[in-house]
């Protein structure tokens, strides 16, 4: 296999040829913050955050679907990707109803643990209150809308891993949501083996095991991980 | 012809296909889809047909094109969505749809809009409680010439105002008048 | 079908011509104005007058002045009549041999007439578009025809290259290299897409494009299919077009009957087949990668690119995008040669360019112009400028993509190059005037309306972000906004243009960024003192907190 070289934050970094910048900085221990991004399931490009500058190419490249070019120099923690990471968080936030008080998955999300990283103690924009409902049919999961940021991490581990295809997007835009089957009460929906691994891999506290109460929710992500690993790999690394 | 589906999954496709069997149209969209070799390719295809037959995709009807295509119904039903031109429920008697394009919203669409708005109370989307009117807005119809334009019963009219347009309302809503 | 046949077919056509032809618009804009029961009553009183053999009463494609529709064509008196009624029928067919008939007339010596120049359009109005020999009779299907048995797919895209053709569907690409791109990737199997999702709000080129020639589509199609090696065509057209789809059909299965498409075209080893896929309201769909998956029968979402679909398009295929216009042109630039076409337009931006002009203006309608032609030639001499007596304040350009050019820059030409320049976009060629009356913080938040309204919501810049641009515009329309808000504003619009997934979203600040620039005025005055008693002015706000 040849090996590229480019440079990432000022680091000489080799990477497998068809590897992506994240993968690249992965290797180098360099964190690129990611929400829509999952290991073991194919990338979107959706939520942004992943960008980074590469000296000589105007536009921004989403580190998750890009892949590395030789000599390529990577940018991934400019004050210009700062600002707009940070935009980005308080939209996220102002978008839906995410009161990380009263949140099963507080001090285990993703979304929450971003915002602090990037400094965000407030969000600028007025809270669009939207309202949402929240479907606890399901006898072991709940789906929260309120709390749902359309990564669609469920969507694709539903698809790609298990094979369901339970779950999916319906309607679009702002008014986008998770939908089961034919947007029936999760609970009806027979497509649904009830593996949990959407659950699993929610990075907020949108879908959460039933009985959870604030701050209770883990999502077991290297649960998903040994799954996908064994799946895709054949390796069964506990 | 809304059906109240089974729980039990074998239940249900065997409800939905019992109902599919009595009724002509879903013979022919059996055929429309043959055609298309029951590919998922031609899920907009058979979904336009589909509404072109029964005037709206209702969760039977979604069903019923989910199995025959061998589509998880998330699918069918994310697809059906996302797209402004398929529509879920059923439309009045009447439709009554504004263009909201440019050059129909600098010439007043707005106010024909509200003007409708107010006589039918309802709003874009909506069908007045007696099924009489429903009402719409598009994005643009391609009648900029014409702005501003609206559709009544499939039928495109020039330089509407919200008198012209209260006009045409006014023998659809059977008790509209105050 | 061999070439002798093409000229057997056009022979044929123009032998049977009538001496008096009466052409009829059958486009969606006169259609909906009831020509059809215009060119019945047409025929009617032809018959009623015994003139069956002197007088052709033709449907043909759109006569351009859509705001005197219906419209009717007497030739070879050269007459146009505007705003015609069914009862007015007996009085023009008694006009035809000299004579007055008492029907309101245009003036085809008006610059809305005589400063076009059709290339696209040169079709529109004089064949019927629903009789492949009439098109074939106007030289149709030649340009394949020699291609297919004279030239090499490479010298097509060469001949497309030098004639400098960029892409009409708003980004101005060169169309010959992506042709060539489309032909150097590697694959067994290609596809062709026309892109006829015609989405922007107050356009209408490619509809009237496809209703009134849609044999050029198919022909430039094609040529384009050669060009790549592809076999295998789809035209996406919006499902709200009933009209342009039918001629669609009709236009595939007449070129089918005489084998020009399907396989072994001009008995050449060429083969192509053609479908039709319908839109089903959704803008985004105009974005290739968009409009590729809901070919596939998916959600229209868009995917990053790379891989671009001349490498991964359709099921993984290399896949050539164009938009109608684009093709429209290929047939003419084939058969006249590229040097005929590049000396046509502006340094960088060659041929002409189709405009659909409506709004606040007197003369709404399709017009056709060289690139370069100063926008003030367009609505001032060819509009005839606003009407009642108003005075016009900006031109919109490009739909929600675009922007508002204000009226002291009316002497910029029209290419490219300058439009962007002015913070607008070519786009696909809808043009809106706008007067002195119109709002421009209120249209900056209709068009914002609509993106939000579009967004198909996978990205988060373009989801969330125009519903909270949205929320901003409506706090300033409203007069609830602050200085601070108009800060924010502007972030984000900085913020969305670059970060969001496809072109929709990168496209969404524009008409605010647009109108900010030019008139910001229109903002300020709206603003209102903030909780800490700040006035509303900008100055008000501490540098810290404004957008940079």
């Amino acid at each position: 296999m040849c090996a590229k070289t480019l440079t990432i934050d000022g680091n000489e970094v080799s990477a497998a040829d068809d590897a992506t910048i994240l993968d690249a900085a992965t290797e180098a221990g360099i964190k690129i913050p990611t929400l829509c991004h999952l290991e073991g399931v194919y990338d979107i490009g959706a939520c942004r955050l992943c960008l980074v500058e590469a000296v000589g190419i105007p536009k921004l490249l989403p580190a998750c679907t890009t892949k590395v070019v030789e000599g390529m120099n990577v940018r991934t923690d400019t004050e210009r990707i700062r600002k707009y990471r940070r935009i980005n968080l308080e939209l996220l936030f102002a978008e839906r109803n995410h009161v990380c008080s009263v949140c099963v998955s507080n001090n285990h999300c993703e979304l929450q643990t971003l915002a602090y990283n990037h400094g965000m103690d407030h969000v600028r924009y007025d809270y669009l209150f939207p309202k949402w409902a929240v479907d606890t049919t399901h006898p072991r999961y709940g789906m929260d809308h309120n709390r749902c940021i359309l990564c669609t991490r469920c969507v694709r581990v539903c698809w790609h891993v298990e094979g369901a295809g339970t779950l999916n997007t319906a309607g679009r835009g702002a008014r986008s949501q998770i939908i089961a089957d034919l947007i029936q009460p999760w609970g009806e929906a027979d497509s649904c083996t009830s593996c949990g691994k959407c659950v699993m891999a929610c990075p907020t506290g949108a879908l959460f095991q039933r009985g959870a109460t604030v701050g209770e929710m883990e999502h077991d992500r290297e649960k998903l991980e040994f799954i996908i690993t064994a799946r895709e790999k054949k390796q069964w690394i506990p | 012809m809304p059906l109240s589906l089974p729980k039990d999954r074998t239940k249900r496709v065997a409800a939905v296909m019992e109902h599919a069997s009595g009724d002509k149209r879903f013979k022919i969209l059996e055929t429309h889809m043959k055609r298309h070799q029951y590919k998922a390719d031609a899920l907009i295809e058979v979904l336009h047909k589909a509404q072109e037959l029964f005037g709206f995709l209702d969760n039977d009807l979604l069903l019923f094109v989910a199995y025959r295509l061998k589509l998880p119904p998330s699918r069918v039903y994310g697809v059906a969505t996302f797209y402004h031109f398929f529509t879920l429920k059923p439309h009045g008697k009447h439709t009554c749809v504004v263009c909201m394009g440019t050059a129909c919203y600098v010439k007043g669409a707005d106010r024909v809009l509200a003007a409708v708005q107010d006589k039918a109370k309802i709003r874009p989307g909506e069908t007045t409680p007696d099924k009489s009117v429903s009402l719409l807005i598009a994005r643009c119809i391609g009648a900029c010439g014409l702005a501003p334009a609206a559709v009544y019963d499939g039928t495109i009219n020039a330089r509407q105002t919200p008198e012209s347009a209260l006009q045409q309302l006014k023998g659809w809503l059977t008790n509209g008048s105050e | 079908m061999v070439l002798n046949d093409l000229i057997q077919i056009k022979e044929r056509e123009l032998a049977s011509r009538k001496k008096y032809v009466l052409r009829c618009c059958m486009a969606a804009g006169c259609m909906s104005s009831n020509a059809q029961s215009l060119k019945d009553e047409l025929e009617k009183a032809v018959a009623a007058a015994g003139l069956k053999d002197e007088v052709e009463v033709r449907g043909v494609g759109c006569l351009k002045l859509c705001c005197q529709g219906p419209l009717v064509q007497a030739d070879p008196a050269e007459i146009l009549y505007e705003r015609v009624k069914p009862e007015d029928a007996a009085a023009i067919v008694a006009a035809l041999k000299g004579g007055q008939a008492k029907v309101s007339q245009g003036d085809l010596n008006h610059p809305f007439f005589t400063r076009q120049m059709s290339i696209v359009l040169a079709n529109s109005g004089i064949v019927d578009p629903e009789r492949i020999d009439s098109y074939i009779a106007a030289d149709g299907y030649l340009a394949l025809r020699n291609a297919l048995r004279e030239m090499e797919p490479k010298e097509v895209t060469d001949t497309i290259v030098r004639s400098g053709l960029r892409g009409r569907g708003g980004a101005g690409f060169p169309t010959g290299l992506k042709w060539g791109t489309v032909a150097k990737s590697t694959g067994t199997k290609k596809y062709v897409i026309c892109n006829a999702d015609e989405g922007d709000p107050g356009a209408f080129m490619d509809r009237s494009v496809l209703e009134s020639d849609p044999h050029a589509v198919l022909e430039g199609m094609a040529l384009a299919a050669y060009a790549v090696g592809a076999d295998q065509g789809y035209i996406y057209v919006r499902a709200e077009y009933p009209l342009a789809i039918s001629r669609l059909q009709t236009a595939i299965k007449q070129a089918k009957q005489y084998g020009l498409l399907g396989s072994g075209v001009f008995e050449s080893p060429f083969n192509l087949t053609i479908d039709l896929r319908l839109g089903a309201g959704a803008f985004v769909c105009g974005e290739e990668t968009a409009l590729m998956a809901s070919v596939e029968g998916k959600r229209g979402t868009p995917r990053p690119r790379p891989p671009f679909p001349a490498e991964k398009g359709l099921w993984n295929c290399p896949t050539l995008i164009n938009n109608v216009e684009t093709f429209a042109n290929v047939p003419a630039i084939v058969r006249n040669g590229a040097e005929w076409f590049a000396g046509i337009g502006t340094e960088k931006s060659k041929g002409t360019k189709v405009f659909a002009l409506a709004g606040k203006i007197k003369n709404t309608g399709l017009i056709e112009v060289p690139m370069g032609t100063k926008l003030r030639d367009i609505v001032e001499d060819m509009g005839g400028g606003a009407p009642d007596g108003g005075t016009i304040k900006a031109v919109q350009t490009g739909g929600p993509s675009g922007g508002c050019i204000p009226a002291g820059s009316l002497d910029t030409p029209v290419d490219y190059e300058s439009l962007s320049k002015l913070g607008s976009i070519m786009g696909s060629g809808g043009m809106i005037v706008m007067d002195q009356a119109t709002d421009m913080v209120d249209v900056a938040r209709f068009f914002m309306e609509f993106c939000m309204d579009e967004s198909c919501g996978k990205c988060v810049p373009c989801r969330a972000g125009t519903a909270q641009m949205h929320h901003l515009l409506s706090k300033i329309v409203a007069r609830k906004a602050t200085a601070e808000d108009l800060a924010k504003l502007e972030e984000l619009c900085d913020m969305v243009k670059h970060t969001s997934l496809c072109g929709l979203g990168q496209t969404a600040p524009n008409p605010v960024m647009s109108t900010l620039r030019f008139f910001r005025g229109e903002y300020t005055e709206r603003l209102q003192p903030d909780t800490l008693g700040r006035p509303g002015t900008e100055s008000a706000v501490p540098a810290g907190s404004r957008a940079t």
